[in-house]
């Protein structure tokens, strides 16, 4: 994210103006007000100012940079209006785009904290798959929803424990250590199950995904969602660990100077993404009724699509949560898309290639115009 | 984070007056600590499956008579999967329970992979040891078809299972199942089911797309409908043999065809997700057909509660015949009830359809 909204400044000096488009600024002001680290004359005061990048940011995400991936998806809803008026505009239409987000979203969130903080995790589908295995054994189930629910939880938070103290006090590699924990909680989740499906008898579970348990229409799964959304938000945008995240992943030695514990910090945003796959692995436990060792395959990867999609640097410092939230809701809408209009495989594989690259163009042209701007 | 960190408030610390803070972390240390205790307690008693598990070891009806009587002995080497599915745990435990009934077989089992190179070096290390004859379930037919030829080569017979390889000369025998004729028994069930209904609305949920079986069991049900022109097969999405995908696709497919005759699902575990999306999406108009007899599917045709009404068999016990047939090659003698002095080079398996009238007679051979 931009400095002026919140940010810390520790990142600043490092970078030049041209390396760092603000795009929040960049929407408020001009390249004056950037120059002056966000306190711009044609902004309101400061204590306004803040506010009012922060509304930004929740309205229109991250300034120009998500209204660009606002109007990709508002450009998947017109195709989707043409291509299959009745079904796609539906209601228990957006009930199914929405649900099927919720678990890749929990799971995107805490993947946008680890990569604002300078740091990637690999390993989350793995975790996904072990702590659904690992939670609906017959001896949890045994404990009922209360505990499949700790357990997976438990598991979660145990996993991105192991992957904080390995990255933050073993001075391993992200890339590296998150590797080893995808393939060793593969392994196990393979073990524990015997590659079977575990199927889940406890009927509190489950009815969390039928229609009866709905709150006002929405399922509790998507309320789930929009909870980890808000408390993420809040914690990174309205607190003092947020704005230290953001430090972190910009500059690790300024952070350092400044006082920050880099190594405490980093372990955390392990934990908070191992959080996050124990909600998403709950909730996928109530979405598919099952525990198996190939859930979460691939989440890694779409994950990070929705994190980098949604304006997050890879390199860390700078990015929206809300970004990472609209850049899910694009994959799950291509993907529904697809399956309304009756594409094949093949088809569908060429297309959201296709709309990925697409997606980031456009992106890249609403940056590039307020960098001009 | 020990009990010692504990402040305790009667008896006066070293530092007299302990700053609030450091008492609040103290005491939050504690709890997390004896949380995370109890965490690690309740978690480790958490991962035991074990709730008496029924034996898959059930009795295959396999042709009693001369063949049962005890022969020559004889070492198979067994090559299987890596079990990561439900239907290739089966198979891996089909083959040892199998080679457990014959007192003239000793079975050499190598880890189960789905790495063809891995596994070529599997075979290679059986060919070396002399076992007397293999049974290969291939990672991938094509990949391993020279490991095939140079154990034939050798002098030893290839019992080759389901995924076939290029060539008759890697192999003595092939015996897998009909995924062509899965999609035609398939089609067949639900064309009957809906004779008599205009304009039949039927949608199909199949596997893993870049996967040739998958292609054939479309297709099979692709030409049994077509017998049927009062049915028309509106939508078609591939999952991925997994819940996850099984759920996924077919909450989208209900959205995408409102009012739905019958599904064919290709596979009985993604069919676990898929049963969950239909009972979310609150959706009970159709009827429902699995692909390979699950344990969990049969159960349900059994109890009849549920769309599903049918499952078409992709029989896990070709592992056991498999066995069987290797130890009779090994012994040069023939099969059953077969008039012929050798067994056959190549057994296609029937694709049955279990419905409620029949699931008994299958429930001894569904997988878990």
């Amino acid at each position: 994210m931009s400095t002026s909204a919140g940010g810390p400044s520790l990142d600043k000096p490092r970078r030049g103006p041209e390396s760092t488009p603000t795009p929040a600024s960049g929407a408020a002001g001009t390249a004056a007000a950037r120059s002056t680290g966000g306190a711009s004359t044609t902004t309101p005061p400061t204590g306004d100012g803040r506010r009012s990048g922060a509304w930004a940011r929740l309205t229109g995400g991250g300034g120009v940079r998500n209204l660009g991936l606002v109007g990709v998806l508002l450009l998947l809803v017109l195709v989707g209006a043409i291509t299959s008026p009745d079904q796609f505009l539906s209601t228990s239409n957006l009930v199914v785009i929405l649900t099927q987000a919720s678990v890749i979203g929990v799971v995107t969130v805490g993947m946008t904290f680890v990569i604002i903080g300078g740091g990637i995790d690999l390993s989350v589908g793995a975790i996904v798959a072990l702590a659904t295995v690992w939670a609906t054994t017959l001896a949890t189930q045994s404990y009922g929803l209360g505990g499949i629910l700790f357990c997976a939880i438990a598991v979660g938070l145990g996993c991105g424990l192991l992957n904080g103290v390995l990255v933050a006090y073993g001075r391993m590699v992200p890339f590296i250590a998150t590797l080893a924990m995808m393939a060793s909680a593969r392994g196990l989740s393979l073990q524990i199950s015997g590659g079977l499906t575990q199927v889940v008898q406890v009927d509190s579970v489950l009815s969390l995904g039928y229609r009866e348990s709905r709150i006002l229409g929405i399922p509790p799964l998507v309320i789930i969602w929009v909870a980890v959304i808000v408390l993420g938000w809040l914690v990174l945008n309205r607190t003092t660990y947020g704005r230290r995240l953001f430090a972190l992943g910009g500059n690790p030695e300024a952070a350092r100077l400044a006082g920050i514990d880099v190594r405490r910090q980093r372990l955390t945003l392990y934990l908070v993404s191992g959080l996050c796959c124990g909600i998403a692995s709950f909730m996928l436990i109530v979405l598919t009724g099952s525990g198996q060792n190939t859930n979460g395959n691939l989440y890694e990867l779409d994950a990070i699509a929705a994190v980098i999609i949604g304006g997050t640097l890879l390199t860390g410092g700078r990015g929206t949560l809300i970004g990472s939230v609209l850049g899910v809701l694009v994959f799950t809408t291509i993907s529904n898309l697809f399956a309304l209009n009756n594409l094949q495989s093949a088809v569908q594989d060429i297309a959201s290639g296709a709309i990925i690259v697409i997606a980031v163009l456009i992106q890249r042209q609403s940056g590039g115009q307020s960098r001009a701007g | 984070m020990s009990l010692s960190d504990r402040p305790t408030p009667d008896l006066p610390s070293l530092d007299a007056t302990p700053s609030r803070p450091a008492r609040a972390a103290g005491r939050r240390g504690f709890l997390l600590g004896s949380a995370a205790i109890g965490a690690g307690a309740l978690l480790a008693g958490c991962t035991s499956n074990e709730v008496g598990t029924d034996d898959a070891a059930a009795p295959a009806p396999a042709a009693e008579g001369s063949t049962s009587a005890t022969g020559a002995p004889v070492t198979i080497g067994f090559a299987g999967p890596q079990a990561d599915h439900g239907w290739l745990n089966a198979i891996n435990e089909q083959a040892r329970a199998e080679a457990e009934r014959y007192p003239d077989v000793t079975l050499e089992v190598v880890e189960g992979t789905n790495d063809a190179a891995a596994q070529s070096g599997q075979i290679e290390t059986l060919i070396n040891r002399g076992v007397d004859v293999i049974v290969i379930l291939p990672a991938d037919g094509k990949a391993m078809t020279q490991s095939g030829l140079a154990a034939m080569q050798a002098g030893i017979p290839v019992v080759n299972l389901d995924r076939i390889f290029d060539t008759p000369r890697a192999y003595r025998l092939w015996i897998g199942g009909d995924n062509y004729g899965m999609g035609v028994s398939a089609g067949h069930f639900i064309g009957e089911r809906l004779r008599d209904r205009p304009e039949a609305r039927v949608v199909e949920l199949a596997g893993i797309d870049n996967l040739e079986l998958t292609q054939q069991r479309s297709q099979g049900f692709a030409d049994a409908l077509a017998e049927y022109p009062n049915i028309e097969l509106v939508a078609r999405q591939a999952a991925e043999f997994t819940v996850q995908s099984g759920q996924e696709k077919m909450a989208q497919l209900l959205q995408a065809v409102p009012q739905i005759d019958a599904v064919w699902n290709h596979d009985d575990d993604q069919g676990v997700g898929a049963e969950q999306a239909i009972r979310q999406a609150g959706r009970d108009e159709f009827i429902m057909v699995g692909g390979a007899g699950s344990r969990h599917v049969m159960d349900q045709i059994k109890a009849d509660n549920t769309v599903i009404k049918a499952t078409v068999l992709y029989p896990v016990t070709m592992a056991a015949s498999a066995i069987a047939c290797a130890r009779l090659i090994a012994q040069s003698r023939a099969l059953g009830d077969l008039r012929e002095t050798e067994v056959p080079t190549s057994i296609t398996l029937h694709s049955a359809v279990v419905t409620k009238e029949n699931v008994d007679r299958y429930l001894p051979i569904a997988f878990t």
